[in-house]
């Protein structure tokens, strides 16, 4: 059993100058976030958009843009901030990000077995890696020319999740943070991203954080619990009906009266 | 912001042009087209240059100076070759190099090297016969073991609907002054590879002239990694329409290391394209790099279409890069014409996205680099040098700089590659 542990989290973030004026300094994005995800458990986090839900995701992960200004982030105890973004991976934490960025001139195939390598601290043995990457792309309709290509480089919006959901099920982390791994997917990919998160989840009882703006993954990826997130904390929290309400109603009710 | 970057020059074509600005003098006076640059076989043509020109305004002159002085050599390099049946590699005197049609030296440094080389050895004469496919590649490797100057001349002459690899790679000590003049029949298929992996003492100027005829195709790539000043010209000519150039570079600059490419790409033809691409990396104090991309598109040259791209990354601070393409245009009536230059320091959107999969920071950066030269590296049509050229840049990176990079301690590098011009494109 994996426990992900977020405890009064506060996050700013520096905002550079604009149009030639002084720079604002840090401000305050996430303001005190109270969170656990234990292994077998999804999490869905909805939102607004700007409300800071993406900001948990990358803050978890370590992004440098971040800076944790208070709280704490601990996986099975182990004090997440105090580890480097590679460290934090290798503890198993995964992030699926929603816009991942091109590495030219590194194929698919090399990155995923230099990151498994990395994960394992050991080189996976050949063979079994070319039959369970082949697998896995092919549970994921991709294509085998798809090894071969740079990463993210021309993907469409499509091949790009797919990609994270691929690597998501070769790496085999314990906690997956999916940052609205459902934008920009047309209803066949959504439900074949949602089959590989499942596979995933059953495969090593993986924790969930289900970032989104929309109830309609929610259809595929059946969330425990439903946070709501606005202005950078948790605002309410319920089962899977309080999706069904934010879809009726909007987030209207959670927002603050201008 | 710690970007190196230089604004593109852009210049408009006149129709009458002024004279040729006086070379040497006190004040630089600039040229008002890539055209009038000079070019002849005339030693006298080429004064004693101050560094103030525009060709020479980036080139460390006190170093480089040894390859300017009018003084005859003896000396030269060890040739070793490997050629293919029905290759031949013969010496001919300099006078009948000309006859062959040879564009002529563009500095002075080029025509010392025209004017002497008959005293070291004459012209190397490489002939590859026409209407021929010669499968494996030519090899020359020029190895220097003297710091002797040597003047040097190398003559290709690809014949005509051939298809044919030349790689002619450069090593040890030398203090070389070499023109390299490629003569591409009509329709031939050519690739020409120059390395330059000398020693960290070598100081190596060249002029590469390829003269590209009547649709026919080439591929000149250029790999620079050795050597404490390599100044290399290319300069591509069409000698007919129709004919294709793509001209590639890869140069990875160390510390006290000055390495500048230059390419011209007169588009005097119609219906012709080319397509430069050039990526550098730097690290170590005073790392230097250099490149100039000039394209002309003449009056003449309807239908051309023109794309050139040079990309530069910092990998430690107190390096250097200087990047310039230049872009002038004589005639609406092409098919594209574009030009990008971006220079800065890794991006930490990449490392981030490489970390978060467990790969560590040192990994994730060589990874990146690999990656950033292997796209170029790639389109080498020679296997084995593919091999060598990937472990030449793995050597580089486990050298000085990288190491330096990875320690917790270093400034947090920001700046991501950030084109300083998108590529344009002129449609008519």
């Amino acid at each position: 059993m994996t426990v992900l542990e977020i405890r009064d989290l506060h996050v700013s973030v520096d905002v550079p100058a604009t149009g030639g004026g002084e720079a604002e300094g840090p401000k305050e994005i996430l303001r005190g976030v109270d969170l656990t995800v234990r292994s077998g458990e999804t999490h869905a986090i909805m939102g607004p958009n700007g409300s800071g839900k993406s900001t948990l995701a990358y803050s978890i992960a370590g992004h440098p843009k971040y800076h944790v200004t208070s709280g704490t982030v601990t996986l099975d105890g182990e004090d997440l901030l105090a580890m480097s973004v590679d460290e934090r991976a290798r503890a198993g934490l995964f992030l699926a990000m929603q816009y991942p960025v091109e590495v030219p001139g590194v194929t698919v195939s090399n990155f995923l077995r230099t990151a498994k390598t990395a994960m394992d601290g050991q080189a996976p043995k050949l063979r079994t890696w070319v039959k369970e990457f082949r697998a896995a792309m092919d549970a994921l309709k991709m294509d085998p020319a798809f090894a071969e290509r740079n990463v993210n480089e021309g993907f469409s919006g499509g091949e790009k999740k797919r990609h994270e959901v691929l690597q998501l099920e070769m790496l085999r982390p314990k906690i997956a943070l999916l940052d609205e791994t459902d934008s920009g997917l047309d209803v066949d990919a959504l439900r074949v991203v949602s089959e590989g998160v499942n596979r995933a989840k059953e495969a090593d009882d993986l924790g969930i954080l289900l970032i989104t703006h929309y109830t309609r993954i929610l259809r595929y990826i059946r969330p425990d619990f439903v946070h709501v997130f606005v202005d950078g904390r948790i605002v309410e929290q319920g089962g899977p009906e309080l999706a069904d309400q934010l879809e009726a109603h909007g987030y209207d009710r959670f927002l603050a009266p201008a | 912001m710690p970007l190196l970057e230089k604004a593109s020059r852009q210049r408009e074509a006149g129709e009458g042009m002024p004279p040729a600005p006086t070379q040497g003098s006190v004040t630089t006076v600039p040229e008002k087209s890539r055209a009038e640059r000079r070019a002849s076989f005339d030693v006298a043509d080429f004064p004693m240059p101050t560094g103030r020109e525009e060709d020479w305004r980036f080139t460390p002159m006190d170093r480089i100076g040894t390859l300017l002085r009018d003084t005859p050599s003896g000396a030269h390099l060890a040739v070793d070759t490997e050629l293919p049946p029905g290759v031949t590699l013969t010496s001919i005197p300099s006078a009948r190099a000309r006859a062959l049609g040879v564009p002529a030296p563009q500095d002075r440094a080029a025509v010392l090297a025209f004017a002497h080389t008959d005293h070291s050895g004459g012209v190397m004469h490489l002939q590859i016969p026409a209407d021929t496919v010669i499968a494996d590649p030519v090899r020359i490797r020029l190895v220097g073991s003297h710091s002797e100057r040597v003047w040097g001349h190398l003559v290709i002459s690809v014949g005509a609907h051939s298809n044919v690899t030349i790689v002619v790679s450069h090593e040890g000590t030398a203090r070389l002054s070499e023109m390299v003049s490629t003569l591409v029949g009509d329709g031939a298929q050519c690739t020409l590879v120059s390395l330059q992996e000398w020693s960290s003492d070598t100081i190596h100027a060249a002029q590469h002239d390829v003269v590209v005829g009547r649709d026919a195709s080439v591929r000149h790539v250029a790999v620079t990694l050795g050597g404490q000043v390599v100044r290399m010209s290319t300069n591509i000519t069409y000698a007919g329409p129709g004919g294709s150039v793509e001209a590639f570079g890869v140069y990875f600059a160390d510390a006290g290391q000055h390495l500048e490419h230059r390419l011209f790409v007169d588009h005097n033809a119609p219906h012709c394209q080319s397509h430069v691409e050039y990526k550098g990396a730097l690290q170590g104090d005073s790392a230097h790099t250099v490149w100039v991309g000039d394209v002309l598109i003449r009056a003449s040259a309807e239908g051309t279409q023109t794309y050139e791209l040079n990309r530069n990354l910092l990998l430690t601070d107190g390096a250097r890069a200087d990047s310039v393409p230049n872009l002038e245009i004589e005639t609406g009536q092409i098919l594209g014409a574009g030009h990008a230059s971006a220079t800065g320091r890794f991006d930490d959107e990449q490392l981030f996205y490489l970390q978060a999969r467990g790969i560590p920071e040192g990994e994730a950066r060589r990874l990146v680099v690999r990656g950033f030269f292997a796209d170029i590296i790639n389109r080498i049509p020679v296997a084995e040098l593919q091999g060598h050229l990937m472990q030449a840049v793995e050597r580089e990176l486990a050298g000085a700089g990288l190491a330096e990079v990875g320690t917790p301690d270093e400034p947090t590098l920001t700046a991501t590659l950030t084109p300083t011009s998108d590529p344009r494109t002129a449609d008519r």
